[in-house]
């Protein structure tokens, strides 16, 4: 039943590799846009302020699919981004990981800033009395304490983000999905031991990362 | 405003802060134009390629209106299905037997840990393979078995965080009356959970009525996104407008759905009819539970 397996027609290992650099590189790059888009939202400047929100509700309204769908179709075929990216496979990851990050930029900003809001006022006061700007109150007392505050609702992010590469799909990145696609279509009397490989391989992506994530939130959060 | 993370700006304040708006309207201002200039370039900003969404009926009746109809069929039947059984999987997982809780527990982790595509394309391959469904209708069918195969999981969470929400003297209350552990749960909890569920269930349309798009991209549904083939094929390779106004469909409809969610939450929290924690429409179902443990 699982004969498809040792064929050496299809690359699951190489196809799962794909789904981790996407996820991986999408991850590192939502951090780092979520808080960007978090410090704009809570900012003293109006303008960036608005930026931020008006960025904000309309992206997460927006379903990833189009937004992949776009980056693809809009900016590769018909202004011609590629983003460095020799031929389509490669462009289409590299598209992926740019209407990733766009997108789960969002979801990470929404939940620091719900941790933003656990820091009690005092943190904040008190930095203030000291003296601290802006910036220095945001990235010294805030926001450490809030990214501990929100270890727990980040990693369901991340686990979001890691099943949502599978949309990478849709623009031939050469990830699980699509080549879950491929196997379905020439191993049809094998469906079930193909989603079962497929459901496998995603539960061992997803699981450790809860755990691993579930224990951090335990260990570094904040005593009060 | 005022906030608690930076004084009430002074003079010196006031000015810097006009600076900085100046430089982020000078980026914002660079982005655009290099944004604009590399449509022009391409001619995607040709009046011919964005008038038909506005003078051109047919391009709303014969692609994007039966689009948006097959999103919100898709939608609506996904909802509709998952509801009663992700009710039933989520008082599955609260019973008293354990031969029904942990293998209840165990299908709702397992769908909730598989991304929805791949649900989606194993049932369309599932019907072609074993059902006589006619193609017109596969995907369809395939779309709304994996967003209900999904969301049921995702919605017995919810369920059994609004159960586990409301106080323990609700249900020791009826087993006092005499009360059957069925009827409790059906005439005492989960007609209080249901209410504190609503702002968390409105938001959950909000990620079907998202997922719905999968479909068109992959499994050949005719919904909207779908749509942007045929209409950049008929009216001169208009791509960036046809997204325009695509996106601009789906964020009208699910800032609707969100700001119904923020509004029925809001009433929730003023309106304390039931001693239970009302559930907020964006925490995850995972957080829920949490926070309906924590609390009770």
């Amino acid at each position: 039943m699982f004969d498809f397996l040792d064929s050496g027609q299809y690359d699951l290992l190489g196809a799962f590799w794909v789904t981790a650099k996407l996820a991986l590189y999408s991850a590192i790059g939502s951090l780092i846009w979520g808080t960007a888009l978090v410090a704009m939202r809570v900012s003293p400047v109006p303008l960036m302020r608005a930026f931020g929100t008006a960025y904000v509700n309309i992206v997460r309204n927006t379903p990833l699919t189009v937004v992949i769908v776009a980056c693809s179709l809009g900016l590769d075929q018909t202004l011609g981004v590629t983003l460095g990216g020799s031929d389509f496979k490669d462009i289409g990851f590299r598209l992926a990981v740019l209407g990733l990050t766009a997108y789960t930029g969002t979801f990470v900003c929404e939940a620091l800033r719900s941790g933003i809001n656990t820091v009690p006022p005092g943190q904040a006061e008190a930095a203030r009395a000291l003296g601290l700007s802006f910036t220095q109150v945001l990235t010294l007392i805030v926001l450490p304490q809030a990214f501990r505050a929100v270890v727990t609702p980040l990693a369901n992010v991340l686990i979001a983000l890691t099943k949502n590469t599978t949309v990478a799909a849709a623009i031939s990145a050469a990830e699980a999905a699509f080549l879950m696609k491929e196997m379905i279509e020439n191993e049809a009397d094998a469906l079930f031991a193909v989603f079962a490989v497929f459901a496998f391989g995603f539960m061992v992506l997803t699981l450790p990362t809860g755990l691993i994530l579930g224990w951090a939130a335990k260990r570094l959060a904040v005593k009060r | 405003m005022t906030s608690v993370l930076y004084d009430t700006p002074g003079p010196r304040a006031k000015r810097r802060n006009v600076l900085y708006t100046i430089v982020f309207l000078a980026v914002m201002a660079v982005a655009a134009w290099w944004v604009l200039s590399a449509l022009a370039d391409k001619n995607q900003l040709a009046a011919d390629k964005w008038t038909p969404f506005v003078t051109d009926s047919q391009v709303w009746t014969t692609y994007l209106l039966p689009g948006l109809t097959e999103t919100l069929k898709a939608a609506a039947l996904s909802i509709l299905i998952a509801l009663p059984l992700g009710a039933l999987l989520g008082i599955g997982r609260l019973s008293d037997h354990r031969w029904v809780r942990v293998p209840v527990g165990a299908v709702v982790e397992f769908f909730r840990a598989i991304p929805v595509l791949l649900l989606m394309m194993f049932a369309a391959a599932l019907y072609r393979e074993f059902t006589t469904v006619s193609s017109d209708f596969r995907p369809l069918y395939a779309v709304v078995t994996g967003l209900v195969l999904y969301n049921a999981s995702v919605i017995a969470e919810v369920v059994r965080a609004g159960v586990l929400s409301l106080p323990r003297g609700q249900g020791d209350a009826s087993e006092a009356l005499g009360m059957r552990k069925g009827q409790t749960m059906l005439y005492v909890l989960l007609p209080q959970a249901v209410t504190v569920m609503l702002p968390a269930l409105v938001s959950q349309l909000v990620v079907i009525v998202k997922d719905t798009a999968l479909g068109g991209a992959l499994l050949g549904f005719e919904e909207l996104l779908s749509q942007n083939r045929q209409i950049t094929a008929n009216y001169g390779a208009n791509t960036i407008a046809t997204f325009t106004v695509i996106a601009l469909i789906f964020i009208v409809i699910n800032a609707i759905l969100t700001a119904l969610a923020g509004r029925l939450e809001k009433r929730l929290r003023q309106g304390k009819k039931t001693a239970a924690v009302v559930i907020p429409a964006q925490a995850g179902a995972a957080d829920a539970v949490k926070k309906a443990v924590s609390d009770a």
